[in-house]
C-alpha cells in the first residue's frame, strides 16, 4: 500500500529529533486523531539552516515528515513556504488514498515552524 | 525472512488433511449436490456429512445449520431475516457496541428502515451486562444479537444468560460465535439460542464458507431466492468443496479443542507477562484469564501509534493487527475499544495478537525480543514521549 520511497523514509527517517534553543517551533495535529507532528528549525539569515521533526502517528505521517525536512534543508524561509501538503506527498511517489487528509500535514507543521519564527522575530524587533 | 504469524483472528491457513479433503471435491467428486444422479449423490452425501460434522461441533440437529457464504452472510440472513419474518409483531431490535460490523451495519441499515434499535454498552472489560439487556427489552422486542466473544479483545460474553431472558420474553436470540467456535465448547440449547452464526477460515477451513445454526421452529425469511438449496433457506449451488472443508475443520477443531486451548491460553500469558515486563506504559485491553478467549492477546502501547508499530513488526515477519484508525479504515480507531472506555490516543496505539495451532514458545521469544526494540524506536520519535523522557532524564 505505501510507496518503497514511503518505507524507505519510515524505516530511517532523516532528521528525528529536538533542537535545542530552536528558532522556531511548529506543531500540527492531535492526539486523537492519531497523528502530531512536530518541526524545529534553526535559522541563519533567511536559511533553513537545520531543521528536526518528531511525529506521533501512521507510516505516512512518519515519511512525509522525515521527507519534508529533507526537502527545506538549506532552503530559504520563502522557498519552504510555498512547498505544499501535496508536493511532499508527491515527492514520497504519492500516498494512498485514505492518507492523503488525515497524515499528510507535514508542510503545515513546516509552515507553522516558521510563523512561529517570524513572530518571535517580530518580537525582537 | 522469517515470517510469524499472529493474527489467526483474522483468518487461519487450511489445514492440509482439510484442504487435501477439499481438492477430491473440486476435481473427482465434483458433482451438483442437487443432481439426481451418482456424481450429484457423492456430492450431496459428502455435503450432508459435513452438516452432521458442523451441527455437533456446536450442539445442534444437522436439520438446522444452513450453509451460507461466511460470517457476514449468515449474520444478515439471521438479523434481516428475523426482521422480515417478524416486522408485524414488533419492530425494536437489541445488539451491544462491541459487535462486529456485519453484526451493527446490518442492524443499523435496519433502523434505518423503520425499525428501532437499541444498542447496550459494554464495561471496560469488554463484556455486556444482562441487566442491561433486561433494561432494554420491550413489548415489540423482536430480536436480541450479541456476539459469543469478541473478535478485537477476546471477552466472553454471558450469552447463556441472556439466551435465558430472550426465551422467558419469547424474544428470538441471535449469537454470533465466530471467534469462540473451536475455540470454546458452544452448545446451542445450553445457550438458549435460537440462531448462531460460524465462519470457517477462522478455524482451519477455506474462505467463503459458514453456516447459520437456525432452531426448528425459528421462521427466517431468505435473503437469496432461487432453486431453492439449503431446504429453500439459501438458494445456489452450493459451494460443496469448501463445505465439505468446512465440516472437516469443525471435526479436527472439535478433537482439538482442549488440546488447542491449552496450547494458546500458554503463549497468551507467557506474551502478556513477557509484554507487561519489557514495555512500560503499556495497558492489557480485555479481560484477563477465563473470561478471554485462549488464543487473544490485545494491549496498547502508549506514545506510539498502532500501524506504525504494524508496519515496523512486518519488516521483522511478524504478522499482527490494530485497532487504530490507519488501519480500521476511517478516521477513527476501534469502536470496540472507544466503547470499553479508551481515549482515542490510547485506542490509536493497540496491537493485537491472535495465536494459533502453529506458533510456538520460540516465536514468543522472538516477538518479545523485537517488539521492545520497535517501540523503542517509535517512542524516540513520538512528541508525546517528550514528557516522560524528560522526567526520566531528569531522574
Amino acid at each position: 500500500m505505501y510507496t518503497e520511497k514511503v518505507m524507505d523514509h519510515f524505516t530511517n527517517p532523516r532528521n528525528v529529533g529536538e533542537i535545542e534553543n530552536p528558532d522556531g517551533v511548529g506543531e500540527v495535529g492531535n492526539a486523537k486523531c492519531g497523528d502530531i507532528m512536530r518541526i524545529y528549525l534553526d535559522v541563519e539569515g533567511d536559511i533553513i539552516k537545520d531543521v528536526k521533526f518528531k511525529t506521533f502517528g501512521c507510516g505516512a505521517a512518519v515519511a512525509t515528515s522525515s521527507m519534508v525536512t529533507e526537502m527545506v534543508k538549506g532552503k530559504t524561509l520563502a522557498e519552504a513556504m510555498v512547498i505544499s501538503n501535496a508536493a511532499v506527498a508527491e515527492a514520497l511517489g504519492g500516498l494512498p488514498p485514505a492518507k492523503m487528509h488525515c497524515s499528510n500535514l507535514a508542510a503545515d507543521a513546516l509552515h507553522a515552524a516558521i510563523v512561529n519564527y517570524r513572530e518571535k522575530q517580530e518580537k525582537k524587533e | 525472512m522469517r515470517r510469524v504469524y499472529l493474527d489467526h483472528s483474522a483468518t487461519t491457513p487450511v489445514d492440509l488433511e482439510v484442504a487435501a479433503l477439499m481438492m477430491t471435491y473440486y476435481t473427482e467428486k465434483y458433482g451438483n449436490p442437487s443432481s439426481v444422479h451418482s456424481f450429484g449423490r457423492e456430492a450431496k452425501q459428502a455435503l450432508e456429512e459435513a452438516r452432521k460434522q458442523v451441527a455437533e461441533l456446536i450442539g445442534a440437529n444437522p436439520s438446522e445449520v444452513t450453509f451460507t457464504s461466511g460470517g457476514t452472510e449468515a449474520d444478515n440472513l439471521a438479523i434481516l431475516g428475523t426482521a422480515e419474518a417478524q416486522r408485524k409483531k414488533g419492530k425494536h431490535i437489541i445488539t451491544s457496541c462491541i459487535e462486529h460490523h456485519a453484526v451493527l451495519e446490518t442492524c443499523e441499515y435496519l433502523e434505518k428502515n423503520g425499525f428501532d434499535l437499541t444498542v447496550i454498552p459494554a464495561d471496560e472489560e469488554g463484556i455486556l451486562s444482562v441487566e442491561d439487556v433486561r433494561k432494554a427489552i420491550r413489548p415489540d422486542t423482536i430480536l436480541i444479537s450479541v456476539m459469543h466473544a469478541n473478535n478485537e479483545v477476546g471477552s466472553i460474553q454471558p450469552v447463556a444468560e441472556i439466551g435465558k431472558l430472550a426465551k422467558e420474553h419469547g424474544i428470538t436470540f441471535h449469537v454470533d460465535a465466530v471467534q469462540s467456535l473451536g475455540k470454546i465448547p458452544i452448545d446451542v440449547n445450553e445457550m438458549n439460542v435460537d440462531l448462531l452464526t460460524v465462519s470457517s477460515h477462522k478455524i482451519y477451513g477455506p474462505k467463503g464458507v459458514g453456516a447459520l445454526y437456525i432452531r426448528k421452529g425459528v421462521r427466517v425469511v431468505p435473503l437469496v431466492h432461487g432453486g431453492g438449496q439449503e431446504k429453500k433457506r439459501r438458494s445456489g449451488t452450493e459451494n460443496t468443496p469448501g463445505i465439505i472443508g468446512f465440516g472437516k475443520a469443525c471435526q479436527l477443531a472439535g478433537q482439538r479443542m482442549a488440546e488447542d486451548a491449552e496450547h494458546h491460553t500458554k503463549l497468551r500469558d507467557k506474551l502478556i507477562n513477557g509484554i507487561l515486563q519489557s514495555i512500560d506504559h503499556v495497558k492489557v485491553n480485555g479481560p484477563m484469564g477465563d473470561k478471554r478467549l485462549p488464543n487473544n492477546v490485545n494491549v496498547s502501547i502508549r506514545f506510539v501509534e498502532g500501524e506504525s508499530l504494524l508496519l515496523s513488526l512486518d519488516m521483522l515477519g511478524i504478522s499482527a493487527s490494530s485497532g487504530s484508525a490507519c488501519t480500521s479504515g476511517s478516521l477513527d480507531p476501534s469502536h470496540v475499544l472507544l466503547a470499553m472506555g479508551l481515549v482515542h490516543e490510547i485506542a490509536h496505539g493497540s496491537l493485537r495478537f491472535t495465536l494459533g495451532r502453529q506458533n510456538t514458545e520460540e516465536e514468543i521469544d522472538y516477538l518479545l525480543v523485537q517488539l521492545p526494540k520497535i517501540v523503542e524506536r517509535l517512542r524516540m520519535m513520538s512528541p508525546l514521549y517528550d514528557q516522560v523522557m524528560h522526567a526520566k532524564q531528569a531522574q
